[in-house]
């Protein structure tokens, strides 16, 4: 759920990285944090375990600059992918403007992948939001790795409603920036149609 | 969408910040902050000098979704006061309306006793002004979609210029 300010003259949005476990998305934020001008983030919180795996979440407030006079503030969150850790998703998934689902390139992965799209389906259908009308980009992670499935069988399932999707080496930034870009311009567009 | 956008007037956003204004000095608190369950930050008052309010907003949201989350495991609709305390400084976390989160932050200069009463007091006229600014933006949405409407592709793509 966005918050337009006319007093502060702000436009915040919240964007929130979904995926499977291991796929990539605290790593989508990492490179952004590490590439954006400290002028034009805050700083980057990692609610995570000992062994550095999601707890609850990481959060990135960026500032992308003005529209009309208004800031643009995006809110970038991270689920855990973890299984067992649904109910956080789920709170995490409240009031959310827009979703970058990571997928794990990785062949062995591919039944964790469409596990964690159902999965985001359904906790979406709880909050009351559906897939067809909330903005979803699709990033499909670790293509620099050997045994990766086909582009083609990867579009074929999970991108069946043909949403904008890119390829991606997150930890080398690949592809990190061209998801981050399109998510923002979905939501922008999404919010000039009328809430 | 299950829930509208929140919308913030000039008016409204006068008349919050005089409330917390307000709190902070009846509570005679450091800091009071007004979030959005969602973790936006809509206010703040005190010294937030040296503050990190966008994370403390976004944690705060976190929280108050996590004990939620725990109320209804145990069947109960939420837990409307949370209460933080530390060495020096300690929280205390209200709901108000089921929308928004205040937070005030306090040290010995206070007590627990004050802030809950002066918050409660608060919460009620935030409450009111919330409620206003909501049936506000029901009834004119055209002030909105006039802003957004008039951005571009253009504009959008320069974001990231």
């Amino acid at each position: 759920m966005s918050f337009i300010n006319y007093s502060s003259r702000e436009i915040n949005c919240k964007i929130v990285y979904y995926g499977p476990g291991l796929c990539g998305k605290t790593t989508n934020l990492s490179f952004i944090f590490k590439k954006t001008n400290p002028e034009h983030r805050g700083k980057m919180i990692s609610l995570a375990t000992e062994t550095e795996r999601t707890l609850f979440f990481d959060f990135l407030p960026l500032s992308l600059g003005d529209i009309k006079g208004f800031k643009t503030r995006f809110h970038l969150y991270t689920v855990p992918g973890q299984i067992f850790y649904d109910a956080s998703r789920k709170l995490i998934l409240k009031g959310v403007d827009g979703i970058v689902f990571v997928a794990d390139s990785q062949i062995e992965r591919m039944d964790a992948n469409i596990e964690s799209f159902e999965n985001m389906k359904a906790n979406l259908k709880e909050q009351g939001y559906d897939i067809s009308n909330i903005p979803y980009v699709i990033q499909y992670n670790k293509r620099d790795l050997a045994n990766v499935v086909p582009l083609a069988e990867f579009k074929k399932v999970l991108n069946v409603n043909g949403a904008p999707d890119f390829e991606a080496v997150a930890a080398t930034g690949v592809g990190v920036f061209e998801t981050l870009k399109a998510i923002v311009k979905l939501v922008l567009i999404e919010l000039k149609k009328g809430t | 969408m299950p829930t509208s956008s929140l919308v913030m007037f000039e008016e409204e956003f006068k008349q919050i910040t005089a409330v917390i204004d307000r709190l902070l000095k009846e509570a005679n608190a450091k800091v009071v902050f007004l979030v959005d369950k969602d973790g936006q930050l809509i206010a703040a008052s005190g010294e937030t000098g040296d503050m990190d309010t966008t994370s403390l907003a976004s944690l705060t949201a976190g929280n108050i979704a996590a004990t939620g989350g725990l109320a209804k495991l145990i069947g109960e609709k939420e837990f409307s006061i949370l209460f933080h305390e530390g060495e020096k400084d300690n929280l205390h976390i209200s709901i108000v309306g089921q929308r928004v989160i205040v937070v005030v932050i306090f040290d010995q200069r206070s007590s627990l006793g004050l802030v809950r009463l002066r918050v409660k007091k608060a919460n009620d006229e935030l409450n009111a002004i919330l409620q206003k600014l909501l049936r506000r933006v029901e009834k004119k949405p055209s002030v909105q979609e006039n802003l957004l409407a008039e951005i571009t592709d253009t504009d959008i793509d320069k974001l990231f210029h």
